[in-house]
Formats: C-alpha cells, sequence, structure tokens
C-alpha cells in the first residue's frame, strides 16, 4: 500500500467513524446482546444466567405467542392491503388534471404527519361504541354499529381502519410512481382501443408495481412491529380478551411489566427471523409479477 | 501558592457544611402530589432548624421529581446503576422488586431506626414485607367499600340509608336499581325498571345500572377474596378454587342479564374515571366497588352530589367475611445502589411517623397506616366515610394480594380471563383453569430461577 493510499484509507475510516461507532453502539451491539440474552435467565437487575434453549423451548410452547402471531398477521396483511388500496386510490384521483390539486395532495398528506399517539387518541373517541362520530355516521344509515375498541370481533377491524389514516406516505410515493409511467405507453394502449380500465390494469399496475412492491414490504415490516396504537388504546393490556395484543406489546410486557428480558430477546430474534424469511418469500413470490424494465 | 491553597480550603468547608440532598420519586400528582410536598416541604424546615441549631450537622434535603409509570422507570434507573435514593411505589410490586434485587432489605435499619410493626396498623405492615424481610414502610393506605347513589335509591323505592349486606341482597337492590328506555309496541317510549328479559335488545336502550362488578381494572384478579377465595397457597397457583369460580360465575351473571353487546355499548359510553362523565359520578351506575380515593373525585367533579359506602357484601352463606376489602398500600423503598441510603431511611422515618403520615394522609383524603390516629387528624377529615375505610382496613378478614414475583402477569392472565368471562365467551371453569394452568408455570420458573441463582457460588 502506497503512503497516498494508507492516507486515503486513514481519512476514509476518519470519515466513516461516526457511522461506524454509531452502527457498532446502537445497532451491532444490541443486536449480539439479544442473541446472547435470549440464552439467558436476565432481569436487567442481576447479572444474567445460562439456561441454554429454555427461553425457546418456552417460546414455542406459549400460547400467547401463537394469539399475539395470529393478532399481527390478521393486522399486518389488513393494513397494508387496505393502506395498498388506499394510498393507490388516493394517488390515482391525484393524478388527475383538476383545479386546486396541491391543496387536495396537501390534505391527503396531512394526517401521515400525526404522530400515532395523537392519532390513537383520536381514533378512540371516533371509535367509541355509544358517542363516537362512526357510530353517529352508521346510525344515519339505519346501521347499529358495534362497541368497535371494546368487542374482540371488531378490535382488530378497528386498528386496521384506522391504519389507513397513515396512507399519506405510501400515496405520495406512488404518486411519484405514476408521474413516472411513461405517457408513450398510455398513448399507445390509447390508440390500440383500450379503456381507462384496460390501461390501469395493463399499463399503470405494472409500471408500479416495484413501488407497490416497496410500499407492501415497508407495510408489512411496520405492521408486523405494531406497538403504539395498541398501547395507548388497549392500556398495554391489549384487550378486549387479548384481540389487539400484538407481537411487539407482548414481547414489551415480558420485557418491561415481568422483567424477562432473556424471553423477551428470544421473542424479538424470532419476530426479526418471521420478518427476515417473509420479505424472502415475497421478493421471491412477487419477483413474476414485478417490471422493472421500463 | 500557599495563599491560593489555604483559600481553596476555606472555601471547602461550607461545601463539607452543605446539604446532604437525597433525589425521591414519588408517583403522585395534583393534590395528592400537594400533598407529599408538604411532607417534604416540613422535612426539610426540620433539617435547617436543626442545622442552625447544630453548627456541625449537615442537613439532609430532599429533591422530589414527579414520576409517572414509576414502576418501569424505577427498574430501569436501578438497573442502569442511577436510581433515586428513594422512591414511592406500590405494595404489590414488592415481591417482584425484591426478589430480583432491586431494593435494600431494610430489616435491620428499621429495628436501629425504631420503625416497628406495633405502630402500623398489621395489614399494612405485612404488606411491606416479604420472605420475613421487610422491603419498604407503608404510607397512602388503601381499602375498598360500595359506593353507593342515595338519590337514585329512593328514586327506585328504596331507603336511601341503607347499603345491601349480603350478596344476595345487593343482586336485588342492583336490579330495582336498573333503567331502560323501552320503545313501547304502539309507539312513544317509556322508563321501565328490572333486567327486562322479555324485551328484545333492539326495543330497550340501557340508561342506568344498579350494579357493575368490575371496578378497577388492575384489581380484577382480587373479586375471588370477597367470597373467600385464594390465588395462591404455597406456591401452588388456585385460581380455579371453588370459592373463586363462584365469585366469577356471580360477576359473569350480570353480563348474563343485561345482555353482552348492551353491556359493551353502555360501558363504552362512561367518561373518563376522572371526570364529571365518570358513570357512578354521572348516575349511570348506581353502585360501585371502589376505593378510599373516590371521595377525592366526588369533591373535584361532582361537588354537591349525595353519596354513602359501606362495606362489600358477602354471601349469605359466609357471614365470616363481613366486613371485608381489598387492601393495597402505597409504600417507600430505598433502590439498590441510592447513593444516600442512610439519609433516605431518616426521610422515611419522619415520612412514617405520625406527624409525617397525617400531613400526608389528610391532604390526600386518606386515613393513615398508622396504628393509632391523632384526633385533630381525624377531626380535621374531610371524608364523611374515613372511619368506615380505616376500620375495614383493620378487619381480619381483609386480604391483599398474593405476595408473588410474578403477581403482575398474574394480574394481567385474570384482567384476560375477566375479559372473556364477562363478555361469556368463556365458563369461569375454562378461562380460571387456562389461568391457573399458565401461572403455575410462572410460578414454577420463578422458583426454578430463584434456586438457579441461590446455587450459584
Amino acid at each position: 500500500m502506497t503512503p497516498l493510499e494508507k492516507r486515503n484509507l486513514k481519512l476514509g475510516l476518519l470519515f466513516c467513524a461516526p457511522w461506524l461507532i454509531g452502527i457498532g453502539t446502537f445497532l451491532l451491539y444490541p443486536i449480539a446482546s439479544a442473541l446472547i440474552y435470549a440464552l439467558c435467565d436476565y432481569s436487567v437487575l442481576l447479572p444474567p444466567v445460562y439456561i441454554g434453549t429454555e427461553n425457546y423451548r418456552e417460546l414455542f410452547t406459549d400460547p400467547l405467542v401463537y394469539k399475539s402471531l395470529w393478532n399481527t398477521v390478521v393486522y399486518a396483511t389488513g393494513s397494508v392491503l387496505l393502506s395498498t388500496l388506499v394510498s393507490l386510490s388516493l394517488a390515482l384521483l391525484l393524478n388527475t388534471k383538476v383545479q386546486g390539486l396541491a391543496f387536495y395532495r396537501t390534505v391527503f398528506f396531512l394526517p401521515s404527519l400525526m404522530p400515532v399517539v395523537a392519532g390513537s387518541v383520536l381514533f378512540m373517541w371516533l371509535f367509541n361504541g355509544q358517542s363516537g362520530l362512526i357510530n353517529a355516521f352508521l346510525a344515519t344509515l339505519g346501521v347499529s354499529g358495534p362497541a368497535w375498541l371494546a368487542d374482540p370481533r371488531f378490535a382488530k377491524l378497528a386498528m386496521i381502519l384506522m391504519a389507513t389514516w397513515g396512507s399519506g406516505h405510501a400515496m405520495v410515493i406512488v404518486l411519484a410512481g405514476l408521474q413516472d409511467v411513461p405517457m408513450a405507453l398510455h398513448e399507445a394502449a390509447i390508440i390500440d382501443g383500450a379503456t381507462y380500465w384496460d390501461r390501469l390494469w395493463h399499463v399503470t399496475l405494472p409500471m408500479l408495481s416495484p413501488v407497490l412492491y416497496f410500499n407492501v414490504i415497508m407495510g408489512l415490516i411496520g405492521g408486523f412491529q405494531a406497538f403504539t396504537q395498541a398501547f395507548i388504546m388497549t392500556d398495554a393490556t391489549g384487550s378486549p380478551e387479548r384481540s389487539t395484543l400484538f407481537f411487539v406489546l407482548h414481547l414489551f410486557n415480558v420485557a418491561f411489566q415481568d422483567l424477562r428480558m432473556g424471553y423477551a430477546c428470544a421473542l424479538a430474534c424470532v419476530l426479526f427471523l418471521i420478518i427476515l424469511s417473509l420479505t424472502w418469500v415475497l421478493t421471491k413470490v412477487s419477483a413474476r409479477f414485478i417490471v422493472y424494465d421500463r | 501558592m500557599l495563599a491560593l491553597a489555604l483559600a481553596s480550603a476555606c472555601n471547602a468547608q461550607p461545601s463539607l457544611k452543605g446539604p446532604r440532598t437525597i433525589v425521591y420519586w414519588e408517583k403522585w400528582t395534583n393534590f395528592e402530589g400537594e400533598a407529599i410536598a408538604r411532607v417534604v416541604q416540613a422535612f426539610n424546615e426540620k433539617e435547617l432548624a436543626r442545622a442552625q441549631a447544630e453548627p456541625h450537622y449537615r442537613p439532609i434535603q430532599v429533591e422530589r421529581v414527579t414520576i409517572s409509570r414509576i414502576d418501569e422507570k424505577l427498574l430501569v434507573a436501578i438497573a442502569g446503576g442511577d436510581p433515586p435514593d428513594i422512591a414511592g411505589i406500590y405494595s404489590s410490586l414488592l415481591p417482584a422488586y425484591a426478589q430480583k434485587g432491586a431494593l435494600l432489605d431494610l430489616t435491620l435499619p428499621f429495628q436501629h431506626a425504631g420503625i416497628e410493626r406495633v405502630d402500623f396498623v398489621p395489614v399494612y405492615w405485612d404488606l411491606c414485607q416479604f420472605k420475613e424481610k421487610m422491603w419498604a414502610a407503608p404510607t397512602a393506605p388503601v381499602s375498598l367499600a360500595l359506593h353507593f347513589n342515595p338519590r337514585l335509591f329512593a328514586e327506585a323505592g328504596l331507603n336511601p340509608d341503607r347499603a345491601p349486606v349480603t350478596i344476595e341482597e345487593l343482586d336485588a337492590f342492583a336490579e330495582r336499581l336498573t333503567r331502560w328506555e323501552v320503545r313501547l309496541p304502539g309507539g312513544g317510549v317509556g322508563i321501565r325498571s328490572g333486567y327486562l328479559n322479555e324485551v328484545p335488545a333492539t326495543r330497550k336502550r340501557l340508561l342506568q345500572v344498579g350494579f357493575l362488578p368490575g371496578g378497577p381494572r388492575e384489581w380484577l384478579g382480587h373479586w375471588g377474596g370477597y367470597f373467600g377465595g385464594k390465588l395462591l397457597a404455597g406456591s401452588r397457583v388456585t385460581a380455579a378454587a371453588p370459592e373463586n369460580l363462584r365469585a366469577y360465575s356471580w360477576m359473569q351473571s350480570y353480563s348474563q342479564q343485561l345482555g353482552v353487546d348492551i353491556l359493551r355499548k353502555f360501558r363504552s359510553g362512561f367518561g373518563k374515571f376522572a371526570s364529571a362523565q365518570n358513570a357512578f359520578l354521572s348516575g349511570q351506575v348506581a353502585m360501585q366497588l371502589q376505593g378510599v380515593w373516590m371521595h377525592n373525585f366526588i369533591e373535584r367533579f361532582a361537588p354537591g352530589m349525595q353519596w354513602s359506602a359501606a362495606p362489600f357484601p358477602f354471601p349469605a352463606d359466609r357471614p365470616d367475611l363481613a366486613n371485608h376489602s381489598m387492601v393495597e398500600a402505597d409504600v417507600l423503598v430505598i433502590p439498590k445502589g441510592a447513593k444516600r441510603p442512610e439519609e433516605a431511611l431518616e426521610f422515611l422515618k419522619y415520612a412514617t411517623s405520625q406527624e409525617g403520615l397525617e400531613l400526608l394522609c389528610l391532604g390526600q383524603h386518606k386515613f393513615t397506616p398508622r396504628a393509632t390516629e391523632s384526633h385533630a387528624f381525624q377531626k380535621a377529615h374531610s371524608n364523611p366515610k374515613i372511619s368506615l375505610f380505616r376500620q375495614l382496613g383493620l378487619s381480619p378478614t381483609a386480604f391483599a394480594a398474593p405476595q408473588t414475583g410474578v403477581w403482575k402477569e398474574y394480574g394481567r392472565e385474570m384482567v384476560a380471563a375477566y375479559d372473556a368471562m364477562e363478555h361469556l365467551a368463556r365458563t369461569p371453569e375454562e378461562a380460571l383453569r387456562d389461568v391457573e394452568l399458565r401461572m403455575q408455570s410462572a410460578v414454577d420458573r420463578e422458583r426454578r430461577a430463584w434456586l438457579r441463582r441461590e446455587r450459584r457460588p
């Protein structure tokens, strides 16, 4: 290595140092610790005691793990499907040439800027079975609305509906993708006599597929880590009847209520594996439907 | 150089005599926070006065910090090696904290400081014990009683001065106090009392219920105690003991009578507990099991409201359970790793003295956990029913959360089980047997962990 290369290497490392230190301290160290503590009985207050795979064995026989995993899968799937549909529909509407477009785009994007905590409190009022606006609206249609968050049959659905509130980010990404669809393809389709729906199905959606795929993956990862809304809306209990006990909420309770950090670390490792496998499967499955070539 | 050294030595002297500051974490806010602030202020002033009288004495000064979700934050602070010197937590958390080595054992310090059981109401003192050691001292005690609304009693034709004594009587009163708005077959609406099982749900709207089991959610696990049930016998979990099954079957009967969906909607219309829309304060519920604090909320959000309280009813065939109440207490602990434990003990001694506790409990409108209370305290107290709550605390049938390190988990399981029972999704047998199974494995796991640590060199 020449002196210049050495100097460049040193300078390069120096410039990378903040990132290296940051990732080492706040990412690699916690990940390594979690892997180790998952094999220990660890309450934070006392030194960890190695117990082998006991935490993992307990995890696989714990009905609450399956219950919380099921709740999370339903929530993540529902919220991703609905959010994708809503963001796509909004983006299509906002991609038209109407007056006050900037205003509409801002209005639809604004809710996604609201913190989840504030949104959760707001939706607790909206979903109130007795005096909530949603049931008041349903009543005008002659429908007697359910108790939503107090009813185990509707609590998850309420949270899925609430997730659409934050579709603004996804909408902006889809909107950017829409504007990237080559006009030539649309024009060619129009010349061939394609209707709006034909163009949507055969031109727009295939061209949007990488963007939609990105939104789905990010949505699923976010959905699997759902916590704040359940924590706020159910006071960390996952009520009613644990119908909103999401995996991360269960993990939180185990870690910070029961002080079983070792077991919580094992749960975190399993969640990581689940998200990783799911992303891999989605990547493989969706490879056939995504059009990258333009 | 010499002059400088001398000057710095002279300057250092006052810092040696400066106050010894201790940090005190407490969860109370509003008037409860103001009450403890007065205790802290009284202690600080006493210390300063002593320092003036004894020139070489370094006074202790308490710096109070109000902390929300104190149970979680305190543990994180202890784990991080930077805990406060003294903290106020709930007695039900003590076993878990003690078991995990988060607290200082205060058995010997209490003996030296003259803090003794004989000076306290036994049940509250015993709440501070775990594995025959003292870990805390009680400050603000809790007992629960049946609160009722005499105006609604009178409207229902009941004697407004007489509370139900037995569970059976409570049920009969509750039915009479339950009111509906009913759509009449010929059009128009009418008000009717009772459970109206014969009227379809589509034609009636619940306006008021006589009694709703439940109360504070975190205490849903304790209802078996009102039927003589226990949750733990030694290291054996007894969630599905016959007394507990009887208690939860009785609680479930309210869902069966009123209808799950109707009850669910009715409940979801309740305002926040600390608001004028509180179900009891707004007259939606005529009788409710609540603690000594309820008076404060009535004074604040429904001043002038007629209310009364009585011991919670007992089953007619169990008169031995009369005057029973769930008890708990706010307690003061010294966390492991506290930088000034001796000074913290001094403050603890004052705060749990008769003077300190009367100052605190008068401000918080509670009774004191001391064995005796001064006449001035009783005379100045604003809660007309305070002697009832104190008697319930002194009652031999008073009961508390089981002393186990897994109580938080146990409590959560009971709340989830209650949810399922209340929604008629599961029978008490199914739900409680499930809790028993899960918690037995948790208790066994905790015991294994304890043994593992004991065996370590």
